[in-house]
C-alpha cells in the first residue's frame, strides 16, 4: 500500500506531463462543465425562490468527482454528504431529475421528499446524499462491508469534507474499515473551509490524509483541481482496494468558490483569495488549456460544447419549474417499505 | 410446544433466519466469541462462522452506521446493542440514517436492519444502565418498534423483524432472558408486527402493558381476582405501529384502562394510549385512564429506592382499584 501512497502523491506532478487521450479529456471537460453550469443555474433558481432551504453548491470542486468517477467500475458504490448535486450528475442521473428535486417536484429524483441534500440513485451505485456531517462515513464503510461480504471486488467510495474529518464517528469507521480490511476508498474533499472555519482553525494537524495512520490506513494527497491527477490517484488507490489491501485515504485539495450554502456570504475569507484560485487553479480552465494547447480543440469547438451544455441545463431548469409539485396524497407514501 | 427461555427463543429466531437467508448476519459487541454479553447468541459463531457473526469494537455510532450502510447495500444486518442505553451513542444513525432514508429517497433506498438488545431497568445498575427507551423510539416514523414479553412472541416477532424490509427496533429485557415459556416447535413460527394480544381475558378493567410489565400486570390480575375484580391484560407487543384497535376493543368491554410502563411518565406510551382512548373511545370510559409508570427520576442505585421507582404488581393493582372506584 506504500506504493499506492507514493503514486497518489506523485500523480499530481506527473499528470501535466503524461498524455491523456484527447477523447478522455474532452469527456472530462464536458462533465466538469455540466456540473458547473448546473450549479450556476441552481444558484439562479435559488435566487428566484424556486429552490428552498439549504443549497450547497459544488462550483470549484468539479475535478474531484469527475476524476474519481471515471476511475470507477460498474458495481462500485459511492456515498457522500449534503453537497451532492455533482455526485448525482456524474453518476449519470438526468439533470432534469436532479433539478426537479431541488425545486421539490414529484418528478424529482426523490419525488420531492429529499431536496438538495438527500439525492439517491442506488441503481447507479450512488447511495446519497446525507445531511448529517460525517454520518456518511460509517454508512460508506457499511457499503464496503457488503461488497466484501459478497466476495465481490467492488469498492465503496466514501466522500467527506475537511469539516466531517473531525467527527468522532469517522475515526470509529476508519478503525473497523482497517480492522476488517474492507474495500473502502475514503476521499476527503478538502475545500479548506468547514462552513466558515478554516482547516487551520479546526484541525490540529492540517495533513488530513495522515489521519488514517493511527489505524494503518495509507493515505495520499492530490491536487483536487487537476482532473487527470485525481483520476490517476484514484485508479491507483482503487487497485489496492480491489486487491484486498483494505482502505485508502485520498485527500483532494480543492476549493469552493461560493459560500458554504446559498445563505453564506463567505466573509471569513478575502475576495482576493477566491479570485486567485479561480484565476490560477480553476479545474475547467486547466482542462480547456490542455485541450487547446494540445491542438485537440479550438475555441469555437469548446464554445459549442458550452452552448450544448447550457441548453441541457436550461432544459432541466425549465422542466424543474414546470413539473407539478407532489400531490398531498404523496405525504404518507414511502414512510415504510411494503406497507 | 416446547419450554424455552426468552434467551433461547431469540437465539433460535436468529439461527433459523440465518439458515434461511445468507444475507442475514449478526454484529455487535461480544456477540461471537463471548457468545453474547447475555449469551443470547450462544452457538451462532460455531454454526455460521466469523463472517456472519461479527464481534465489533466498543464503537456504537460506528458499528450502527456500518450496519445501516450494509443494509443500504442489500444485506440484512442484525445489530445487537449490549443494552439500549449504549444505543444513545448511535441515535443519529438509528433515526437520521435508518428510519428516514426510505422516505427521503422517495422510496429508492430501503434499510432492512434490526437493532436489538435489552431495554429498560436491569437490577441495581443505576441511572445510566436502567432506562426504558420505548417512547423515544415509538415517537419516530419510518420504522417498527417491538417489545415482546413471552418467549413465543420474542421468537415469532424477531423472525418477522428480520424478514421485514424496514428498520426495526427490537426491545428485549435482561430480566426476562432467563424466564421460560411455551414456544411452538414450528420453524416458521411468525408473529405479525403491529398486533397486540389479550393474554388474560377479563371484564372489569383493561391493563395495557408491554415487555416485562406484562408479567407484573398478570400478577396484579391474579391478586385482584381474589377480590372479585376481573382484569383483562393486553400485551401490546408492538409499540409502532401501536395496536389501537385491540386496546379500544378491550376498553369497549371493560370501560376502564390502566397503562403500565417502566419508562418515565412524560410523553410516554401511557400518555399516547390515554390520548388514543380519549380521541377514539371517550364514550366508552367509565373512569379516567390511569397511568402506572416509572418514577420521574433517574434510576437510583439503592435497593429500597430502586424498588419504589418501578411499577410493581401492587402499584398496578392499586391503579386498577382506582379506575374501578374500589380503592
Amino acid at each position: 500500500m506504500a506504493t499506492a501512497r507514493k503514486k497518489a502523491r506523485s500523480a499530481a506532478s506527473a499528470s501535466r506531463e503524461s498524455a491523456v487521450e484527447p477523447e478522455t479529456l474532452d469527456r472530462w471537460f464536458r462533465d466538469m462543465l455540466l456540473l458547473r453550469r448546473f450549479e450556476e443555474k441552481a444558484s439562479q433558481l435559488y435566487g428566484m425562490g424556486l429552490i428552498g432551504g439549504f443549497c450547497h453548491l459544488y462550483i470549484g470542486q468539479e475535478a474531484v468527482v469527475t476524476g474519481v468517477q471515471h476511475a470507477l467500475e460498474p458495481g462500485d458504490s459511492v456515498i457522500t454528504g449534503y453537497r451532492c448535486h455533482a455526485h448525482m450528475l456524474i453518476a449519470g442521473v438526468p439533470p432534469r431529475e436532479v433539478m426537479a428535486e431541488l425545486t421539490g417536484r414529484a418528478a424529482g429524483a426523490s419525488q420531492g421528499k429529499g431536496g438538495s441534500m438527500h439525492l439517491f440513485a442506488p441503481e447507479r451505485g450512488f447511495y446519497g446524499g446525507h445531511g448529517i456531517v460525517g454520518a456518511q462515513v460509517p454508512l460508506g464503510v457499511g457499503l464496503g462491508f457488503a461488497h466484501k461480504y459478497r466476495d465481490s471486488d467492488q469498492v465503496s467510495v466514501t466522500y467527506f469534507g475537511d469539516g466531517a474529518a473531525n467527527q468522532g464517528q469517522v475515526f470509529e469507521a476508519f478503525n473497523m474499515a482497517a480492522l476488517w480490511q474492507l474495500p473502502v476508498l475514503f476521499v476527503i474533499e478538502n475545500n479548506q473551509y468547514a462552513m466558515g472555519t478554516s482547516v487551520e482553525r479546526s484541525a490540529a494537524v492540517h495533513e488530513l490524509h495522515e489521519r488514517g495512520r493511527a489505524f494503518g490506513i495509507p493515505g495520499g494527497r492530490v491536487d483536487g483541481m487537476d482532473v487527470a491527477a485525481v483520476f490517476r490517484a484514484t485508479e491507483d488507490a482503487l487497485a489496492d482496494c480491489r486487491a484486498g489491501k483494505g482502505p485508502f485515504l485520498l485527500e483532494a485539495m480543492t476549493y469552493r468558490y461560493r459560500g458554504h450554502s446559498m445563505s453564506d456570504p463567505a466573509k471569513y475569507r478575502s475576495r482576493e483569495e477566491v479570485s486567485k484560485v479561480r484565476e490560477e487553479r480553476d479545474p475547467i480552465e486547466q482542462a480547456r488549456q490542455v485541450l487547446i494547447e494540445g491542438g485537440h480543440a479550438d475555441e469555437d469547438a469548446l464554445k459549442e460544447i458550452d452552448r450544448e451544455i447550457r441548453a441541457t441545463v436550461n432544459d432541466a431548469a425549465d422542466f424543474a419549474r414546470e413539473a407539478p409539485e407532489p400531490e398531498a396524497e404523496a405525504l404518507g407514501a414511502h414512510v415504510l417499505a411494503g406497507a | 410446544m416446547v419450554q424455552q427461555t426468552v434467551r433461547e427463543a431469540l437465539r433460535d429466531a436468529m439461527a433459523e433466519e440465518m439458515r434461511a437467508d445468507p444475507d442475514v448476519f449478526l454484529m455487535g459487541e461480544e456477540v461471537a466469541e463471548y457468545q453474547g454479553a447475555y449469551k443470547v447468541s450462544q452457538g451462532l459463531l460455531d454454526e455460521f462462522g466469523a463472517g456472519r457473526v461479527i464481534d465489533t469494537p466498543i464503537t456504537e455510532a460506528g458499528f450502527a452506521g456500518i450496519g445501516v450502510g450494509a443494509a443500504m447495500g442489500g444485506l440484512k444486518p442484525i445489530v445487537e446493542f449490549m443494552t439500549f442505553n449504549f444505543a444513545m451513542q448511535a441515535m443519529d444513525h438509528l433515526i437520521n440514517s435508518a428510519a428516514k432514508t426510505l422516505y427521503m429517497s422517495g422510496g429508492l433506498l430501503p434499510v432492512p436492519v434490526v437493532f436489538r438488545g435489552p431495554n429498560g431497568a436491569a437490577a441495581r445498575v443505576a441511572a445510566q444502565h436502567s432506562q426504558c427507551y420505548a417512547s423515544w423510539f415509538a415517537h419516530v416514523p419510518g420504522w417498527r418498534v417491538i417489545a415482546p414479553y413471552s418467549a413465543a412472541d420474542a421468537k415469532g416477532l424477531l423472525k418477522a423483524a428480520i424478514r421485514d424490509p424496514n428498520p426495526v427496533v427490537f426491545l428485549e429485557n435482561e430480566l426476562l432472558y432467563g424466564q421460560s415459556f411455551e414456544v411452538p416447535e414450528d420453524g416458521d413460527h411468525l408473529v405479525p408486527i403491529g398486533k397486540a394480544a389479550v393474554v388474560r381475558p377479563g371484564s372489569d378493567a383493561t391493563v395495557a402493558a408491554f415487555s416485562i410489565m406484562v408479567g407484573k400486570a398478570l400478577e396484579a390480575a391474579d391478586a385482584l381476582a381474589a377480590d372479585g375484580i376481573e382484569v383483562e391484560v393486553v400485551d401490546l407487543r408492538s409499540l409502532r405501529p401501536l395496536d389501537g384497535d385491540a386496546v379500544l376493543a378491550s376498553v369497549e368491554k371493560t370501560n376502564r384502562l390502566v397503562t403500565v410502563e417502566e419508562g418515565w411518565p412524560v410523553a410516554g406510551i401511557g400518555a399516547e394510549l390515554a390520548a388514543l382512548v380519549m380521541e377514539r373511545g371517550f364514550d366508552q370510559l367509565d373512569a379516567p385512564v390511569v397511568r402506572v409508570t416509572g418514577a420521574d427520576v433517574p434510576m437510583p442505585y439503592a435497593a429500597a429506592l430502586e424498588a419504589v421507582s418501578l411499577p410493581s404488581a401492587a402499584t398496578i393493582a392499586d391503579a386498577v382499584r382506582r379506575v374501578c372506584y374500589r380503592s
